[in-house]
């Protein structure tokens, strides 16, 4: 009945076409305007066409950047969010195309990144029948998007859209897909213009403070005598990166990050300790089970922060700020929960504590710093052995960047010590895949976060095992000029994996043993200057040379094979177990 | 609550209201499925109010578990408001219907003290055949099916569960507030934590 009211309208629409002003794929590309976007990564295809010629009109405002698969695409939307605050923007066709989203949207739903993409769809009327390039995209992407939606008919997409940016951008921001049917991007409407949506009934993305909850964190808070402070991305996502700071100078509090947190608090800042987790600082974790009220603050508590649960701060008291309420409570209890914008939250709780030093509490943590730069830092920054480690890459990026540039980590050994050892200056600045942990994410998130920040530099640090995976993009990176500077750390494994394989199977080394092909050679094939490295003493002038070179530049760095990431939190252990060796 | 209430299985009644919308039924399902739950009972209609849908889901499960699902269920955008609760804090009720050859009911009076016991009433009377239908707990509907089945019980079915919240006062406040662009202070965001165990201590 429905699909026959759906073909009677498309004819309708036909006949009616001279009255009719826009089409649907049109008042899309307007929207997009309306909304501000200015960069759209994407890739056409059939289901696509209408928007793709809807698009060719509006060139000179909107900024397509053509990629080489949907997967690149998607990266690129994460990295141009995560880089700009904005909403990142994607376009893929039906089927394959959108299926080549998934990974994208799964790794944007864990680590809440902003995004729209547009799908296209088959026409209406062949929906359900396994039609060319058919695939049920709404029901394959429902686990990992904050909010999905199909539209079959032109005169939904305004408000559709509306919907999806104000979705993708509030409360706590998510992956959003649209799926626009063939017959509705060609129909043509009546449109009366763009309205921004800023209300659904059914949704509410933050609450209103509470001020009992804030009074009961503050009066924690002023009788502990070793608070502690976890901060996660929330800070950031929230803009509330000024607000924390604040809080933390006034509290004195002790202060350490999740890796997606990294950057929002400068990392030299006096009260900045250092990285949680599995392969983060050693006094953080050690001191997680001696502190006696944690705060944290937009962090979720993640399997990778807190190692084993049951021993996880058990002695402390647990305050937990954070915007999205299904978060209280999941993995550590709370002892008072503050549900709200921490933009909002702060401010209120900085407000009512007391102005302290904690500078006792504070050397502990230097204390266990100090151990760890001499058990670990040390031969890992400056080694004195032949051949090159990983970190020192890292440090003499920091020296040559002073802490300006963004970095961009794929994911393994080099992504912990790029986030370990990177310098940020700025918020928004380390970019990574937190909670999905994608290989490939590196390369076109590098790519997209050059757009969203183009007057940043972009620094891409790679593993030899992840560049493979989406390598395809230097093809984007070769069409739009864009400036990224790319790193490749290759130690010829696959060498997180094979660390646990050294640890924990009898170093066994089961397929973690990977070739690369000349990436230089690679590289030129594109048009894109490289060099390899081996030697320390021309490490630093091969950075230098990336970094001052005039467009995209890739350097290969021959790093030791068979080096391991400590400290190291071993899974099933608690956060206080952690090894140095 | 004491912690033995939040580690022991039981069933709870979760009610969700929600927009009418497409694929949200396999939006809270699939927050199940993710964590290898099963639905025991799965009932969707629409409520009172025009355009809102009421689901009521049973399952077996922890409070703690509970509490988290319906957490993450009330995250998804269509979704206004969920609460869950034990069977003693509802009034829940079954409906099943049960087919029998009409001469069987006819011949023998024993059958009809049976049903009538059992508070069936007749929905339709054919000559080959007689529709029942009774509600009640899922013990009640049970065994009016294994007091029929030696007289020739043909087919048999049952509704999922539905059930009234004891002290809820509705939900057409409630959407009032929704439906407004700024929320009161009076209003319900904060309800759960409210609810929670005043586990402050100072």
């Amino acid at each position: 009945m429905k699909l026959m009211l759906t073909q009677e309208k498309q004819a309708t629409a036909l006949l009616e076409e001279e009255t009719k002003a826009v089409s649907g794929a049109e008042a899309l590309i307007i929207g997009l305007l309306e909304e501000g976007v200015e960069t759209i990564f994407g890739y056409p295809g059939g289901a696509i066409m209408p928007i793709y010629d809807a698009l060719y009109d509006y060139q000179d405002k909107l900024n397509h950047i053509l990629v080489r698969h949907e997967q690149g695409g998607i990266h690129a939307g994460q990295g141009y969010a995560r880089a700009s605050g904005k909403v990142g923007v994607v376009f893929a066709t039906s089927g394959p195309g959108a299926t080549n989203l998934v990974t994208g949207l799964a790794d944007a739903m864990i680590d809440s990144t902003p995004l729209v993409c547009i799908t296209g769809q088959v026409f209406a009327h062949l929906l359900g029948t396994d039609a060319f390039q058919e695939t049920d995209i709404i029901n394959i992407t429902t686990p990992v998007t904050k909010w999905n939606h199909q539209v079959t008919n032109a005169e939904e997409i305004p408000e559709a859209l509306a919907k999806a940016f104000y979705i993708a951008k509030s409360g706590r921001p998510g992956p959003v897909v649209i799926d626009i049917t063939k017959n509705a991007q060609i129909q043509k409407f009546d449109f009366a213009g763009y309205k921004p949506c800023n209300h659904i009934r059914s949704y509410r993305p933050k609450p209103i403070v509470r001020k009992e909850y804030i009074e009961q964190a503050a009066e924690l808070i002023n009788q502990a005598k070793k608070p502690f402070v976890l901060w996660g991305q929330g800070v950031m996502l929230g803009s509330a990166e000024q607000e924390f700071k604040t809080f933390i100078e006034k509290s004195g509090i002790p202060a350490a990050w999740t890796i997606l947190g990294a950057g929002a608090l400068p990392s030299d800042h006096s009260h900045n300790v250092g990285m949680l987790g599995m392969h983060g600082n050693y006094g953080p974790n050690v001191l997680t089970n001696e502190c006696d009220v944690l705060i944290a603050i937009g962090m979720r508590f993640d399997d990778r922060v807190t190692g084993r649960l049951d021993k996880y701060a058990k002695q402390a008291k647990v305050i937990h700020l954070d915007i999205d309420p299904s978060e209280i409570d999941k993995n550590v209890k709370t002892t008072v929960p503050v549900w709200g914008d921490c933009k909002e939250t702060l401010p209120l709780l900085t407000e009512l504590v007391q102005e302290k030093k904690h500078t006792e509490w504070l050397q502990r943590f230097r204390e266990y710093e100090a151990q760890e730069v001499e058990t670990v830092i040390k031969d890992e920054l400056f080694p004195t052995s032949e051949e090159l480690t990983m970190g020192e890459v890292i440090q003499q990026l920091n020296e040559l960047t002073k802490g300006e540039a963004i970095v961009v980590s794929d994911v393994g050994q080099h992504q912990m010590v790029a986030c370990r050892y990177a310098k940020l200056n700025h918020t928004r600045s380390n970019i990574t895949s937190g909670g999905a942990g994608t290989m490939g994410f590196a390369l076109p998130a590098a790519i997209g976060a050059k757009f969203g920040a183009p007057n940043r530099p972009v620094v891409a640090v790679i593993g030899d095992g992840g560049v493979q995976m989406t390598i395809q993009e230097l093809g984007t990176i070769m069409q739009s000029g864009v400036d990224v500077k790319i790193i490749i750390l290759n130690n010829q494994f696959l060498g997180m994996v094979r660390q646990w394989q050294e640890l924990f199977n009898d170093r066994r080394y089961s397929f973690v043993d990977i070739t690369s092909p000349d990436y230089i050679t690679v590289a030129k094939g594109y048009h894109i200057e490289g060099k390899r490295v081996s030697k320390r003493e021309e490490l630093t002038s091969s950075l230098e040379e990336m970094l001052n070179h005039k467009g995209s530049f890739l350097l290969e760095v021959m790093v030791t094979k068979e080096n391991n990431v400590f400290p190291m939190v071993p899974q099933g252990c608690s956060v206080s177990e952690i090894r140095l060796k | 609550m004491t912690d033995q209430k939040h580690i022991e299985r039981q069933e709870f009644n979760i009610t969700v209201y929600a927009e009418n919308q497409i694929g949200l039924l396999n939006r809270i399902a699939i927050i199940f499925t993710r964590r290898k739950i099963n639905i025991d009972s799965l009932n969707t209609s629409p409520s009172e109010i025009e355009g809102i849908h009421r689901f009521n889901i049973v399952i077996h499960e922890t409070e703690e578990v509970v509490r988290k699902l319906a957490g993450q269920i009330e995250k998804q955008v269509e979704v206004l408001k969920v609460y869950y609760h034990t069977n003693e804090d509802v009034i829940w009720q079954e409906m099943a219907l049960y087919k029998v050859p009409t001469d069987v009911i006819a011949e023998k009076a024993l059958v009809e003290r049976l049903l009538r016991e059992n508070g069936a009433r007749a929905v339709v009377i054919r000559k080959d055949y007689t529709v029942f239908e009774t509600t009640g707990h899922r013990e009640e509907t049970d065994n009016l099916i294994k007091v029929l089945q030696p007289y020739g019980l043909i087919e048999f079915v049952r509704s999922a569960r539905i059930a009234i919240i004891k002290n809820s006062e509705g939900f057409n406040r409630k959407l009032r507030e929704f439906e407004q662009a700024e929320p009161g202070h009076e209003v319900v965001e904060n309800e759960y934590l409210n609810n929670r165990d005043k586990v402050f201590t100072m």
